[in-house]
């Protein structure tokens, strides 16, 4: 097995249904043994992107290798290698959780245990339960359950904690950690920033069927971007003599009536110097902030847009 | 953020990768079995596939209902009811399993594990052919107990039944791959319906128009329920007409659902 090669190599990815091009020349590596995420409004195309990794359709044009294989050629060889969690669905409505995670287990040569799996999603309390009496969080967690019980090398997992509770949430983002730690790679989607900044090494942001920025969810937010304070104060401010203080290159806005912002390197210094500033000016500066860029930020200036979800 | 704990011992964590396929024959057993509790339990499965012939079958001998010819009534009806039972599992049970279970991504999970596809469809065979060999044994018991006398050679039977299965199989899978598993839902149990009544299940074809009859006796189902009273009630030998005209719907459907058959 060449583990050199990344999890998932995708180049000029295209993919139309009929006139509508969901994938427009889409290019995107992923690194084994991390968490990526695939992250875009719905309808970016990263399911359709997915499901071509997975094998589920073919591509239009382009290159795809997921562990060095071609999802379609390859899929016998492929499919005992990755797990693959649904966005929604996969379970007979009249099988009971544990019975299809049991089911799926027999599939794999060497399977984890399936009462460990059970316990560690909370999956205890399905009990008889068939699927289709199951709670939407369950049915989540199960599907979860059923990507990893095989033990593969690479999961994807589409939109793992859509409709999750926070309590639920968090035990997915816990498993998908020990995922990484295990040595296991991930790629997931979401529309969710706090998903992608908290959980994932990288950060592909789609948009429009293409990649259009990448890297490590922090240098995404610094990547040319300057920070900004925050604060609020009796309205009509001379901003003027504030900038006169602050270092070169700093800028400051009121934004709003009573509403201040600066930009720019924002440091000890730069607060000091603001707050002296307020002082001398007899000025309560309130709610003062520092705000760093988030994914949402780099999104809406990418695009121009705001994640829809 | 502690993102460098990839470095820890990889070799000893719960989830370290250790990827494989079992054995062929232990998924297509696994399958199988799941396939056939999935169906067992299902009671609009059992209604279709056990209840329904069964009370056809008593009523119908029972009662002098319809003119079913010379000679005993059970002796013309179980014939006719072990061909609907096979219709009732092979065509219109797997036509709505398959269907609800394409409609929501059962299949479509399975095509990400180890299981081959042609492995899914041996063990949804292997499914249907166990629940008709239950079926086809509570008919005959009671068969039995209402005075049922059959003649016959068995492998011309076996052979019938299992031209028969892969015929409405064929059928079922096309509908199930093809249609929204609501249209499935009503389309088969209609078509079981007609076949039912139009097939020589309980009705004699020739209480029907010559010409009508005769295009009915082209139906899969006639040809299943004619050819096995032929054997049955009336002893002839192997039905190669009746066969003849089961192997062609075998290929035709057969071919067309693994033609047009979409997984999702």
């Amino acid at each position: 097995m060449d583990s050199s090669s990344p999890a998932v190599a995708l180049t000029g990815l295209v993919k139309r249904y009929g006139d509508k091009t969901a994938v427009d020349g889409l290019s995107l590596t992923v690194e084994r043994g991390r968490v990526t995420a695939v992250l875009g409004p719905n309808g970016a195309g990263k399911t359709s992107t997915i499901e071509i990794c997975e094998g589920y359709r073919r591509a239009d044009a382009g290159e795809v290798r997921v562990l060095d294989l071609d999802p379609v050629r390859d899929a016998a060889a492929l499919r005992p290698r990755i797990g693959v969690m649904l966005q929604s669905g996969g379970v007979y409505s009249g099988a009971r959780a544990e019975e299809m995670l049991r089911h799926v287990a027999k599939l794999h040569a060497h399977p984890l245990d399936v009462a460990m799996l059970i316990e560690r999603l909370g999956l205890g309390s399905c009990g008889r339960t068939t699927y289709r009496r199951l709670s939407g969080g369950q049915q989540q967690r199960l599907a979860l359950a059923l990507a990893v019980v095989g033990r593969p090398e690479l999961v994807f997992l589409d939109e793992p904690t859509a409709g999750l509770d926070p309590h639920a949430r968090h035990a997915t983002w816990d498993l998908v950690r020990e995922l990484r730690a295990d040595g296991v790679s991930v790629v997931l989607t979401t529309h969710l920033m706090d998903e992608a900044e908290k959980l994932a090494d990288e950060v592909a942001i789609v948009d429009r069927g293409r990649v259009i920025a990448s890297g490590s969810p922090e240098a995404l937010c610094h990547d040319g971007a300057e920070n900004s304070l925050r604060f609020s104060g009796p309205p009509g401010l001379d901003m003027g003599s504030l900038l006169n203080a602050l270092p070169e290159g700093a800028k400051a806005f009121e934004v709003s009536r009573g509403a201040y912002r600066i930009e720019g390197e924002i440091d000890p210094q730069l607060l000091a110097t603001v707050t002296s500033w307020c002082a001398q000016h007899g000025v309560m500066p309130e709610r003062l902030t520092v705000e760093r860029r988030s994914l949402e930020d780099v999104f809406m200036e990418l695009t121009g847009r705001e994640l829809r979800s | 953020m502690a993102k460098a704990a990839a470095t820890r011992d990889e070799a000893r964590g719960t989830f370290t990768p250790a990827p494989g396929a079992a054995p062929l024959r232990r998924m297509i057993l696994a399958q199988s079995a799941l396939e056939t509790r999935m169906l067992l339990r299902n009671g609009e499965q059992l209604l279709l596939t056990v209840i329904i012939p069964t009370l056809l079958l008593v009523v119908f001998s029972s009662a002098d209902l319809v003119d079913t010819g010379d000679g005993d009534r059970v002796d013309f009806l179980a014939p006719g009811l072990l061909a609907l039972a096979v219709l009732s599992t092979a065509f219109t049970g797997q036509a709505i399993a398959t269907g609800f279970e394409r409609r929501y991504g059962v299949l479509k999970l399975l095509g990400s594990t180890p299981l081959p596809r042609w492995g899914l469809m041996v063990a949804k065979t292997a499914c249907v052919l166990v629940v008709e060999i239950l079926q086809v044994a509570l008919l005959t018991a009671i068969a039995f107990g209402l005075g049922w006398s059959p003649h016959g050679n068995p492998v011309w039977v076996i052979l019938l039944l299992l031209l028969g299965t892969a015929a409405f199989s064929g059928l079922g899978l096309l509908m199930a791959g093809t249609l929204r598993a609501e249209a499935t839902l009503a389309g088969a149990n209609l078509v079981f319906i007609l076949l039912l009544l139009g097939g020589g299940v309980i009705v004699p074809l020739d209480k029907f128009p010559s010409g009508v009859e005769h295009t009915l006796a082209l139906l899969p189902i006639s040809a299943l329920s004619d050819g096995l009273r032929d054997v049955l009630r009336d002893g002839s030998g192997l039905p190669l007409g009746d066969l003849a005209i089961l192997a062609v719907w075998a290929v035709l459907g057969l071919g067309a659902a693994a033609r047009f058959f979409r997984w999702e």
